[in-house]
C-alpha cells in the first residue's frame, strides 16, 4: 500500500525519534547552531549562519600567486627547507593527534572543535591566503599542499579532509576569485577563527561526472537561482561558506552560497567511511545568489578547479597508504606463526613489497600533476593518470592491510578496517578539496 | 620540486629516437627471423654512439657511462649520466629491445668496469666491448652460489667453469666474469675478472635459441684453465668477509632503472601502436572519469597511468644514482614495477589487437615476446620483491628466504 500524507509524517517522526543523529550533535557545542526543519523528505538540518562576510578594504583586481622562484629547469624531487620545517610539524600534529583521535572521530562523525583549533595552529589556512589579505602566501602552492594532505592523511583521512577543507575553499579564492570575492571572504580564513567552509560537487547518482552536472544555475535578473542535489559534502552542516558547483547554459559554474541561505538544507547520509570529516548531502531548493558569487574573474577554468580537488584526494590517499604500509611492517615483525615471524613468508613480505611500489608509483604521479599545477603548465592528463592509478592502487593497499592483519584487521581493535573503508572515497569524491 | 625532464636532453633523447625509428624499425623483424646473424647496420651505429660517449658524460647514451664517479659533487641537484642513459637508452629500446642489448660496446660488462674498475683499467679496457657472465647452469637468481673458480697462480688466476646467459658473449671483445677465489668462504670471495677473447681456455659452448630479443645473441661459454692476468680483476683482489657483496651488487644499483627503461621503451611502442590502430574507436581526452569510458578506453588510460608511475619511477632511481644518494631500493622498485607493466602492457596490447597484433605483419606480438626477458634479467620481478621487502621489514637473507 503507497504512504499517505500521515505515513509520510509518521515515518519522519520515527526517522527523528529512532536518530541517533540528534544525541551524536547532540555530544557537541555545535548544536546550538544546528536547527533542524521539516521538509517533504523528512527533518533536514539548516545549514550555518554565524558570522557576516564583509571586505574590511577593497582590492582593485584579484590577488593571483606566481609560480614559485625557487624550482630550477632540473628533475629534482628534494623539497624546500621551508617545506621541511612545514611537514615536521604537521607531521607531529598527526601523529600526536590525529591518530589518537580517529577512532572517536570516526564513531562520533566529527572533528572535534579542540583538533581544528589546534589544527588552525599551525596556521595551515595562512598558506592559502595571499599576503595583501592577511595571509602568509607569496607564492603558488599546490606542491606543498599536496605533501600537507599526504602527512596529515597520514594521522587520518576523516579529520584531515575537515582541516583541509576550509583551506581548500580558500586555495579556490586565492586562485579564482575576482577582487570582490577575494575582499569578501578570504581575510576571515586568516583570523583567529578561521570559517568551517566547505566545496560541494558530487552527486547522488551512478556514473557521476564533474563536467555533467544535475544541479542547476538559472539566471534571473541580478541572481542566480541554484537547484540540486549534492553528496559527500564536507562539514555540510557547519561550514558557513560553500562553493557549489552547478550547469549553467554556459556549462559548469561554481558559486559561493553562505551558510544558512534560504533553501540550503543538508540532510544525513553517512559513508562507509572518512566519518570524521561529517560529510552530508546537500540540498539546494531554489537557493538565491548575487551575480557576483559566481566564482571567479575572467580566468576561471572550471576542469581545473575539480582537478586540484582530485590532486588533493590523491595526496590523501597517498598519505593512507602510507599509514598502512607503516603499520603493517612492525605488525608482520611481531605476529609470529608456525614458529616465525609471518613477515618471513614470502606469501606475505611479497604482499608488504607490493605496497612499496605502488605507493611509491601512486606518489610520483600525484606530485607529478601538482609540480606542473603549480608551475601553471597544462595539467589535466597528469590529474587524470594520477587519479586513475591511485584510485586503484590506494584500494589494493588499503585491502591487503585489512589481509596481512587477518581477523584482527576485521575489528576496531586495529585501524587498518577504518583505512580500508576511508581508502574507498578515491575514486567516488569529486571537490570538497582543492589544492 | 620539478618533475620534469630538463631540456639539455632533448638532443639525445631526440637522436635516439631517430635511431629507434630509422636504423632499428626497418630492420626489426629481419633479425628477428634471422637470429644469430650479426646486425652489421649496428657497427656504423656504434660509432657513431661513441662519439656521443666522448663527450660531456650528461649527454651520453651508452650503459659504459652509467658510473657514479663520472659528475663532480660539489652539493648542487644533478641531472647526470644516469638519467641520460636511462632516457637514451628508452628511446632506443622502442625502437628494437634486442638491438639495443646488442649495441657494440654498449654491454653490461662496460657497465661492470665503468663502476668498479681503477684508472689503469679504465684506460687500457677503454673502446672494448664488455659482455657479462654471471649466470650458471645451476646458479641463476642465487648469484652467490656461483661455482666457477678463480686460483691465483703467480700473476695470473687460473678460472674454470661455465657460464650462461651472456648478452653478446661471442660478439664482445672481452667477458667479464664472476669467479669465486674460494668457494668455502661464499659471497665475500666472489670477483669479477675480464677475460678477452682469444685467451686459451676460453671457449664458446652455444648459442641460445630464443623466446625474444634474437637479434641480441646469448652465449654459454665454457672456461678450461684459463689463465688470466692478475691485473684483469676489478676492484679489491682481496676477500673482505665484512664487505661481502657490496662491490659487485653496486653495478645493479644503476643497471636496474637502466632496464626499467628498456620495459618502458617497449611497452611504449606497444601502446602508441595499438592507439593507432586504435584510432577509429577511441577518443582518448583525458576529460572523461575512467569508469565512464569505455572497457577500451579505460584500459588504455589504465596501462598509460602505470606506464608513465614506471618512467618516473626510473627517473627518480636514476636521479639518486646521480646525486650519490644510496639507491638500491628504489632500483629495485623501479625494475620490479617496470617488469611487470611492461610484460602486461605488451601482452594485452598483443590481445587488444586482435588478430593483428598476433600476426607478423604488425610488430606487436614481437615486443610482446621481447619484453618477457626484461622482468627477467638484472634480477627477476620477484628477485627485486625479495630485496625490497627485505629492506623495509629488516629482515636478512637468511630470514626472508
Amino acid at each position: 500500500m503507497a504512504k499517505d500524507a500521515v505515513g509520510y509524517a509518521l515515518n519522519a517522526l520515527n526517522r527523528l525519534a529512532s536518530s541517533d543523529v540528534l544525541d551524536k550533535v547532540g555530544l557537541r557545542k555545535l548544536v546550538e547552531r544546528l536547527a533542524y526543519t521539516l521538509t517533504r523528505t523528512g527533518f533536514q538540518i539548516i545549514t550555518t549562519t554565524a558570522r557576516t562576510f564583509k571586505a574590511k578594504q577593497k582590492l582593485d583586481k584579484p590577488q593571483r600567486l606566481n609560480a614559485p622562484g625557487e624550482t630550477t629547469l632540473l628533475f629534482d624531487l628534494s623539497i624546500t627547507e621551508e617545506q621541511q620545517m612545514i611537514r615536521e610539524s604537521v607531521q607531529g600534529f598527526a601523529r600526536d593527534v590525529l591518530r589518537g583521535k580517529a577512532e572517536e572521530a570516526n564513531r562520533l562523525h566529527a572533528t572535534s572543535a579542540d583538533t581544528i583549533s589546534a589544527a588552525q595552529e599551525l596556521g595551515l589556512n595562512l598558506f592559502a591566503v595571499p599576503e595583501a589579505l592577511g595571509g602568509a602566501a607569496s607564492e603558488r602552492s599546490a606542491v606543498t599542499t599536496a605533501l600537507l594532505a599526504e602527512d596529515l592523511a597520514h594521522g587520518d583521512m576523516g579529520q584531515a579532509i575537515a582541516i583541509l577543507a576550509p583551506m581548500s575553499v580558500a586555495n579556490a579564492l586565492t586562485r579564482w576569485g575576482s577582487a570582490e570575492q577575494q575582499s569578501k571572504y578570504l581575510p576571515a580564513f586568516a583570523d583567529d577563527h578561521a570559517p568551517a567552509a566547505t566545496i560541494a560537487v558530487t552527486e547522488p547518482h551512478v556514473l557521476f561526472d564533474p563536467m555533467q552536472l544535475a544541479t542547476t544555475a538559472v539566471k534571473n535578473g541580478n541572481n542566480w537561482i541554484l537547484n540540486g542535489k549534492k553528496s559527500l559534502v564536507p562539514l555540510a552542516a557547519e561550514a558557513e561558506l560553500f562553493l557549489v558547483a552547478a550547469m549553467t547554459d554556459d556549462g559548469p559554474a561554481v558559486f559561493i552560497v553562505e551558510g544558512g541561505s534560504k533553501g540550503l538544507h543538508c540532510g544525513n547520509d553517512p559513508g562507509m567511511g572518512v566519518r570524521a570529516a561529517a560529510m552530508r548531502p546537500l540540498t539546494l531548493d531554489n537557493v538565491s545568489v548575487a551575480d557576483s558569487n559566481k566564482l571567479g574573474a575572467n580566468d576561471f577554468n572550471y576542469r581545473e578547479f575539480i582537478d586540484l580537488g582530485t590532486l588533493a584526494w590523491c595526496a590523501m590517499a597517498v598519505g593512507t597508504c602510507q599509514a598502512v604500509l607503516d603499520y603493517v611492517i612492525p605488525y608482520c615483525n611481531d605476529r609470529i606463526a608456525f614458529g616465525e615471524p609471518i613477515s618471513h613468508r614470502q606469501a606475505v613480505a611479497f604482499i608488504i613489497a607490493d605496497m612499496a611500489i605502488e605507493l611509491d608509483s601512486m606518489r610520483l604521479l600525484t606530485w607529478r600533476a601538482a609540480c606542473r599545477a603549480e608551475q601553471g603548465k597544462s595539467f589535466q592528463r597528469e590529474a587524470h593518470m594520477a587519479r586513475t592509478l591511485v584510485k586503484e592502487k590506494a584500494m589494493k593497499i588499503g585491502t591487503d592491510g585489512v589481509q596481512l592483519l587477518g581477523g584482527h584487521g576485521f575489528t576496531h581493535e586495529y585501524p587498518v578496517e577504518r583505512w580500508y573503508r576511508d581508502l574507498r572515497i578515491i575514486g567516488i569524491a569529486f571537490g570538497g578539496l582543492h589544492l | 620540486m620539478n618533475i620534469e625532464i630538463p631540456k639539455k636532453f632533448g638532443p639525445i633523447i631526440n637522436n635516439a629516437h631517430q635511431v629507434a625509428l630509422n636504423v632499428f624499425r626497418p630492420i626489426s623483424r629481419k633479425y628477428d627471423r634471422a637470429e644469430h646473424q650479426h646486425p652489421k647496420e649496428l657497427d656504423m651505429l656504434a660509432s657513431v654512439l661513441d662519439g656521443f660517449n666522448e663527450g660531456d658524460p650528461e649527454s651520453s647514451a651508452g650503459a659504459s657511462q652509467t658510473g657514479k664517479g663520472k659528475v663532480v659533487n660539489d652539493g648542487s641537484i644533478k641531472n647526470g649520466a644516469n638519467m641520460s642513459t636511462c632516457l637514451g637508452a628508452l628511446e632506443l629500446s622502442y625502437g628494437d629491445a634486442g638491438f639495443l642489448l646488442g649495441m657494440p660496446r654498449q654491454g653490461l660488462g662496460n657497465a661492470a668496469i665503468a663502476a668498479v674498475a681503477n684508472d689503469e683499467q679504465l684506460k687500457r679496457f677503454e673502446g672494448k666491448w664488455a659482455a657479462m657472465a654471471i649466470t650458471e647452469p645451476g646458479t641463476g637468481s642465487d648469484s652467490a652460489n656461483i661455482r666457477t673458480t678463480a686460483k691465483k697462480d703467480g700473476d695470473h688466476y687460473v678460472l674454470n667453469g661455465e657460464k650462461i646467459f651472456v648478452t653478446s658473449g661471442e660478439r664482445a671483445d672481452c667477458v667479464v666474469v664472476w669467479a669465486s677465489l674460494d668457494l668455502d668462504i661464499g659471497r665475500a670471495a666472489i670477483k669479477s675478472f675480464v677475460v678477452e677473447w682469444g685467451t686459451p681456455g676460453m671457449e664458446l659452448a652455444r648459442l641460445e635459441h630464443k623466446l625474444g630479443i634474437r637479434a641480441s645473441d646469448t652465449a654459454a661459454i665454457v672456461f678450461t684453465d684459463c689463465r688470466v692476468a692478475a691485473e684483469n680483476l676489478l676492484g679489491n683482489p682481496e676477500i673482505d668477509t665484512k664487505k661481502g657483496f657490496g662491490g659487485v651488487m653496486e653495478t645493479f644499483d644503476n643497471t636496474r632503472p637502466l632496464v626499467a627503461c628498456f620495459a618502458l621503451g617497449c611497452a611504449r611502442a606497444s601502446l602508441e601502436r595499438v592507439k593507432e590502430l586504435m584510432a577509429d574507436h577511441i577518443a582518448l581526452n583525458y576529460d572523461k572519469p575512467v569508469d565512464n569510458c569505455s572497457a577500451i578506453e579505460a584500459e588504455l588510460y589504465r596501462m598509460e597511468a602505470d606506464w608513465e608511475a614506471t618512467y618516473w619511477l626510473a627517473m627518480k632511481a636514476a636521479w639518486m644514482a646521480d646525486n650519490k644518494h644510496s639507491n638500491s631500493l628504489e632500483a629495485s622498485i623501479s625494475k620490479a614495477k617496470a617488469g611487470r607493466v611492461g610484460n602486461h602492457i605488451t601482452l594485452r596490447c598483443v590481445e587488444l589487437a586482435g588478430s593483428l597484433g598476433y600476426t607478423e605483419d604488425e610488430l606487436l606480438e614481437k615486443w610482446a615476446r621481447d619484453s618477457k626477458i626484461l622482468d627477467i634479467f638484472e634480477g627477476t620481478q620477484q628477485i627485486q620483491q625479495l630485496i625490497i621487502a627485505r629492506r623495509l621489514l629488516g629482515l636478512s637473507s637468511k630470514e626472508l628466504k
